[in-house]
């Protein structure tokens, strides 16, 4: 293993966890912010998803599509024999996931229950993050981060050009391409019950506490504390932890999360900041280039002037029609 | 285009003279019968179709677009492609306005109606591909974004309208509106700054919007210096065009140039040296793109042959050519370069937008038909006008009553 910043701190992560398993979860918190610098985002909104503990009820489909009136979820376990994506008509997808011959998290605990062990279970959804890009990409402000952590899409500013799809790491934004108006949709994150207090949809029926929902930086906290103080059970990784620079949905596991169709090539960057360097051309192309070419244009007409009065002075009218 | 003005015994009205060329309404509609207009009537009707299809029917009906792939060739062909095809406009302009080189001031107008033309075109394109095209006037009010799509729709917008001003001036000299021509022709070379500024801006900002998609976009194209790759891309299209463009305008129209003192193939030459330089620096920016991003292990896979493809066939080449010819004096060989310079950015533009996007997803866009139909026909209108406009106004050739006085 290379010895990465990332794994550095995992390593820091992980031996400081071990030290701290028992106190409690808000002086833990406090502990790894001291230990390793603040965490981006932390008072947004967040939800840990443990996929360990998911069991496929698919009662947050259920409850994220009446929240936004969305039609009802197909019913009964046939469904999840496929793999489905979220699109205009479902915010949130559960897929399962079959993960026999997974890696060797697996294989070092064989008395586990097998049967058990052998399908896992994730949610899909807008990761939230903390830079989205999608939000930076859109010219319209159509799609808006909020402070508090949601980013929210507001239909009679789009121009529905679609960049915010192309700009998105996670393949999330998904557009109705059937209406004649349409609209790009995405989870909200229930923006407007956080407002008035309240607990996403999704979250408040979930009833196994594979979804926990809470400040970013103790959401980070707690899956640490569960991810690094068991490193025999979990990966060691916390997927949204860095990705995209750190977004509000954070998942972890104990496969590997490719194993669970989650993005492998999304960058640690947030991707705001790729297009930094080109933003940066205008104010440089616009105080530079007019004394620039007003340059070029004087020393050409004095060239200009010159030739006229050297070929006078010669009587040489070459190169001027009568 | 003929003069059918010996037996005008009775005077001809205003619009039989300007817009008929001075024919009557009934002779007029008599000489559009040729296979060419019948053509482009085609072509045209194919563009009105389309657009009354898209908006009646919506973009699942019209086109191959989905989850995976929000763009496809009416991005990918009629804005990023028919934008720096267009860019001749800007190159020429400021050749002969601030670089001082006179010799290039015939292909000037006819660089810029095209530019003009090209970007009108875009916009329409632009137009049929939006969700909510009606939202569009955010754009204009929405400041404080860190978008670079925010970038590329102001700075299309000011630069088709200082395209737009800089058209004028031949529009004046064919209405004879003598006193605002005077003032638009003293903007020229304002105008051309702020041309040169916008195009800048805009042509390397068309590269940086891909820049938020490095997954997405196959190694081999996706560079952080994106923007500097299309920047010089435009300039290459830009010459090319010129270069492709002056050739044809000089066969179809050659009525036009009778009697002008114009050495085309001296301008062609002159023309390939430019092209070369721009060229070759741009291959070895391609190169460079796979030694920074360490991807010369994709260039084993079909990726691989493809990029070689585009750099060697669409790069190399015409650089080659636009050396040779310029080297040895022959207009011809430069002219080829011109078309393989030509294909090659258009073929960038897509292999970027369209071809090498979602690369590692399997079901790749393939677009529909419907969706050719729409290119083909803007392609057409543009040429219809460009046509249109040529035949009547001094574009190719100066108007006897303003003296091109420099
Ligand atoms: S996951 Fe995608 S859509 Fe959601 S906030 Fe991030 S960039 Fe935006
Ligand atoms: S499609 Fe709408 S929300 Fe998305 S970037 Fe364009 S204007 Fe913004
Ligand atoms: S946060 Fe709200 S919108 Fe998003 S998946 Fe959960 S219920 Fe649906």
């Amino acid at each position: 293993m290379k010895l990465s910043r990332r794994n550095f701190l995992k390593v820091a992560g992980a031996t400081s966890s071990a030290a701290l398993v028992a106190p409690a979860l808000a002086r833990g918190a406090e502990s790894h912010e001291e230990h390793i610098g603040a965490i981006v985002g932390a008072d947004e909104s967040s939800v840990l998803v443990d996929t360990t503990l998911c069991v496929g009820c698919r009662a947050c489909e259920a409850a994220c599509s009446e929240k936004n009136q969305l039609p009802a979820p197909p019913v009964g376990d046939k469904v999840l024999d496929k793999k489905r994506e979220t699109g205009p008509t479902a915010l949130t997808v559960v897929n399962r996931f079959d993960v026999d011959e997974t890696g060797k998290e697996l294989q070092q605990q064989p008395e586990g229950d097998a049967t058990k062990r052998a399908q896992r279970f994730a949610k899909t959804q807008c990761m939230h993050c903390v830079a989205p890009g999608c939000a930076s990409a859109c010219p319209n402000r159509a799609l808006d981060k909020k402070p508090n952590g949601p980013v929210t899409y507001d239909a009679s500013r789009c121009m529905g050009c679609r960049y915010c799809m192309v700009a998105c790491p996670f393949g999330v934004p998904k557009y109705e391409y059937e209406a004649l108006a349409p609209r790009v949709v995405k989870c909200t994150f229930c923006a407007d019950r956080q407002a008035q207090g309240l607990k996403p949809a999704c979250t408040s029926v979930c009833p196994t506490g594979a979804l926990t929902f809470g400040r970013r930086a103790d959401m980070v906290a707690e899956a640490r504390k569960r991810v690094y103080g068991n490193p025999d059970k979990y990966v060691q990784h916390i997927y949204g932890e860095h990705e995209a620079g750190g977004t509000n949905w954070l998942y972890i596991s104990d496969v590997p999360f490719e194993k669970l169709a989650m993005k492998a090539d999304v960058i640690d960057k947030p991707y705001p900041d790729l297009v930094k360097g080109a933003l940066g051309v205008p104010p440089f192309v616009m105080t530079l280039w007019p004394p620039l070419l007003m340059g070029f244009y004087v020393f050409s007409n004095r060239r200009a002037a010159n030739n006229a009065k050297h070929d006078a002075a010669h009587g040489d009218s070459e190169g001027h029609h009568e | 285009m003929s003069n059918v003005n010996e037996n005008a015994l009775e005077p001809r009205t205003w619009f039989e003279n300007k817009i008929l060329l001075g024919m009557t309404g009934k002779e007029y509609v008599r000489s559009l019968l040729t296979p060419i207009n019948m053509l482009a009537a085609f072509a045209v009707a194919c563009a009105v179709f389309m657009f009354v299809w898209r908006f009646g029917w919506g973009l699942a009906a019209t086109t191959n677009l989905d989850q995976n792939t929000p763009w496809g060739i009416w991005i990918g062909f009629d804005m990023m492609t028919g934008i720096v095809l267009a860019a001749g406009g800007f190159t020429i302009g400021a050749t002969v306005e601030l670089f001082g080189l006179k010799d290039y001031a015939p292909i000037e107008r006819p660089a810029i109606l095209t530019g003009f033309l090209g970007y009108l075109m875009s916009i329409a394109g632009l137009i049929a591909d939006l969700g909510r095209p009606w939202n569009m006037v955010f754009v204009m009010g929405s400041n404080g974004t860190a978008s670079v799509l925010f970038e590329v729709a102001w700075c299309v917008m000011c630069y088709s309208s200082v395209l737009f001003l800089e058209f004028t001036v031949p529009m004046f000299e064919w209405l004879g509106w003598s006193r605002i021509h005077r003032v638009a022709k003293k903007l020229l070379l304002a105008l051309t700054v702020l041309s040169v500024m916008f195009s800048t801006m805009h042509q390397s900002a068309l590269g940086s919007l891909f820049l938020m998609a490095p997954g997405k976009l196959h190694p081999l194209w996706y560079t952080p210096y994106i923007f500097i790759l299309f920047f010089t891309t435009a300039v290459i299209a830009g010459i090319s065009m010129v270069i492709v463009e002056s050739g044809l305008s000089h066969k179809i129209f050659h009525a036009q140039f009778e009697g002008q003192h114009v050495d085309a193939d001296a301008l062609t030459v002159g023309l390939g040296k430019a092209g070369a330089i721009a060229t070759f620096a741009y291959f070895f920016l391609k190169v460079q793109t796979v030694t920074d991003n360490h991807a010369w292990g994709y260039l084993k896979t079909g990726w691989g042959a493809w990029w070689l493809v585009e750099v060697l066939g669409f790069v190399l080449l015409p650089s080659i050519l636009y050396a040779y010819g310029a080297r040895n004096r022959r207009a011809r060989i430069v002219r080829i370069g011109g078309v393989f310079g030509v294909l090659g950015i258009a073929l960038n533009r897509l292999n970027v937008s369209v071809i090498a996007y979602n690369w590692n997803i399997p079901n790749h866009y393939v677009p529909r038909w419907s969706e050719f139909v729409l290119s083909f026909g803007l392609v057409g209108l543009g040429v219809v006008l460009f046509r249109f406009i040529v035949n009547r106004m001094p574009i190719l050739h100066p108007d006897p009553a303003y003296p091109q006085e420099h």
